[in-house]
């Protein structure tokens, strides 16, 4: 244990220490990896902990994007008074999505796939309502000052991120001591078995993805904050929901570490492809690229590693 | 806009569209049906098939419809390979996994098809796209109408095929029971390639038929996928009756959505079907219970 602690504080010291050390590109490229840990952490903990795939996460993530922005753009509220009303609407959404896919007894892959339908009708009606000035998307105004949640100096939100990021981490610790994260593994191991010793496994999967969709919409506004913008296709498209799931899948789902590791893995893929579409002419398309590797991933690590890469940094055996 | 000669031709044109739904659902069905796996990369295994089209006509010059026995051929090669290497492999275990598998291979497929193809939509001019047929007060397009009977062709094909043939007996006993199947000497695995080939060769199908009036982009997956799955889930997973009435369905769905509600709010009529049909009734219209 206590060579864990020492890891966890040489990390967290190494963490903050970078953005001092290197350019202001890489300071946002870490920034990116933590807030990409942090979404990822938001699918974690239903996905990975309580086993509940979803393929639309990323309705949380729109939820709160719009929510803050809406408030704040079109009720001039301020964006940090924003942020928990927005966490709160993710969780709403969370909490509506969960009682009804649950209380109809959907599982596996019927689930995931109507997060993803759900997600759906929410991109299509950000595009349609006149309240998110449909496609055009929603503009925050550049006003660069702490108190207004946007930043002059990347590393100041990169700091947030951190946070954020270690946030996320306490959680998914908590989970794996706590009752509550004993009874979700409970249900991801065996639904029915789970019931038959007394867990009210309706209750507990609609809590866990009431905490996952507040968390995933908290990163919404910060997405927003950061690029003080947002449009249907950004905040509800499939791609972000892919790459939560992604992160956790291949880092190692329903660990404590492992969408932060998949978000390191996935953010050095995604440079080492940049790399080569620079020294390799022909490769000048750099993203499908990496969703290739990504992709390749996925399949590898489903197929053989279901721990993902978390298992490879571990000795003992799973307790699960 | 509720002139009835409007809604008439907007019902016409669904249930044109319809038709070409039903085989990209009865290839999803027959899959789920036999295999009990959720194929996530249906959508983008039609955009490569449709690819396939585009590239045979403008690099050789086939017509689309010329090209169905090739296309037809080479999908259910194609499917009966990726199943032998990839999915056959891992569709056994939690069903989430296969699930995950499949949407791997789509972010694969859809990337390598980006990569390759580039982002630029790509429509074939086929000389009789111009031509209208008047139906009553609607004009349609006479390549739709051409789709739509061929697509009702190639249904009852199969259908007879799964009704008549050794191979169309074995899927369906491996479909209904499959430790029986294999008791009585069915090549199981055999059964599972075939029939996931079986299923992409309707994809194939459904390319060629599509390339005449719509446009393919390796993104092209995606507006297929959640149709594809929605029309199999109101007909009932694995119903082939279903996919058929499902297809219909969903076609002048989408059709007077888009004649009601516009180019992109009509779009989530089909969205909100497949969620109310998964709340309400899971198990579909012609579904029997899991």
């Amino acid at each position: 244990m206590s060579r864990a602690v020492l890891l966890c504080v040489v990390g967290l010291a190494a963490a903050v220490a970078y953005p001092l050390l290197v350019p202001n590109y890489l300071v946002t490229i870490g920034m990116l990896v933590f807030f990409t840990a942090f979404i990822g952490q938001s699918w974690n903990i239903a996905g990975g902990f309580a086993g509940q795939t979803s393929f639309g996460h990323v309705v949380f993530f729109g939820t709160g994007a719009y929510t803050s922005t809406i408030l704040q753009v079109t009720y001039g509220w301020n964006p940090w008074l924003a942020w928990p009303v927005a966490m709160a609407a993710g969780g709403a959404v969370g909490w509506m999505i969960a009682v009804l896919s649950f209380r109809a007894g959907l599982r596996g892959s019927y689930f995931a796939l109507i997060t993803l339908a759900f997600a759906e009708v929410f991109r299509i009606l950000a595009n349609s309502v006149p309240f998110t000035k449909g496609g055009l998307g929603m503009l925050i105004k550049a006003d660069p000052r702490p108190a207004n949640f946007q930043f002059k100096d990347p590393i100041w939100i990169y700091y947030l991120a951190l946070l954020l990021c270690i946030v996320s981490l306490l959680i998914a610790w908590q989970l794996t001591r706590s009752r509550f994260g004993a009874r979700l593994v409970a249900i991801r191991e065996n639904e029915d078995a789970a019931r038959a010793l007394g867990i009210d496994v309706f209750a507990e999967k609609v809590k866990v993805l009431t905490l996952s969709g507040a968390m995933c919409a908290a990163g919404g506004t910060f997405y927003a904050q950061k690029y003080l913008y947002i449009d249907p296709g950004i905040a509800f498209g499939v791609d972000k929901s892919v790459e939560m799931l992604l992160v956790s899948m291949v880092g190692g789902a329903g660990t404590i570490f492992g969408p932060l590791i998949g978000s390191f893995t996935l953010m050095g893929i995604n440079e080492v492809t940049r790399w080569l579409a620079s020294v390799v002419p022909a490769l000048k398309n750099v993203q499908p690229l990496s969703l290739i590797v990504y992709g390749i991933m996925l399949i590898l690590i489903v197929a053989r590693l279901p721990d993902g890469l978390m298992s490879l940094f571990r000795r003992r055996p799973r307790h699960a | 806009m509720f002139d009835p000669a409007f809604l008439f031709a907007g019902v016409l044109n669904g249930l044109l569209a319809g038709g070409i739904y039903v085989l990209v659902a009865v290839g999803l069905t027959l899959i789920y049906g036999v295999l009990h796996i959720i194929n996530f990369a249906h959508g983008s295994l039609l955009m490569l098939a449709m690819y396939a089209v585009f590239y045979l006509w403008r690099l050789i010059g086939i017509d689309p419809y010329a090209a169905l026995p090739v296309v037809i051929a080479g999908a259910f090669g194609f499917g009966f390979v990726l199943y032998r290497l990839l999915i056959g492999r891992y569709n056994h275990g939690r069903d989430e996994n296969i699930l995950l598998i499949t949407l791997g291979l789509s972010i694969v497929i859809d990337n390598v098809a980006l990569l390759f193809f580039g982002g630029d939509t790509q429509t074939i001019d086929v000389p009789y796209a111009g031509t209208f047929v008047e139906i009553g007060a609607a004009f349609l397009p006479l390549p739709k109408i051409i789709s739509f009977g061929a697509s009702l062709v190639i249904c009852a094909a199969l259908g007879v095929y799964m009704a008549k043939s050794d191979m169309g007996k074995a899927i369906r006993a491996v479909a209904k029971e499959r430790q029986g199947a294999r008791l009585v000497g069915i090549d199981v695995e055999n059964v599972f390639a075939v029939s996931y080939g079986i299923g992409i060769a309707c994809l194939g199908a459904a390319a060629c038929l599509l390339m005449p009036t719509y446009y393919v982009t390796p993104s092209s997956g995606h507006a297929f996928v959640l149709v594809a799955f929605t029309i199999v889930v109101l007909g009932g997973m694995g119903s082939f009756a279903g996919a058929a009435v499902g297809g219909f369905i969903i076609g002048i769905t989408e059709s007077l959505g888009g004649l009601f509600l516009g180019e992109q709010l009509g779009q989530i009529g089909i969205s909100l079907i497949f969620i109310l049909i998964l709340l309400l009734k899971p198990t579909g219209l012609f579904g029997s219970k899991a």
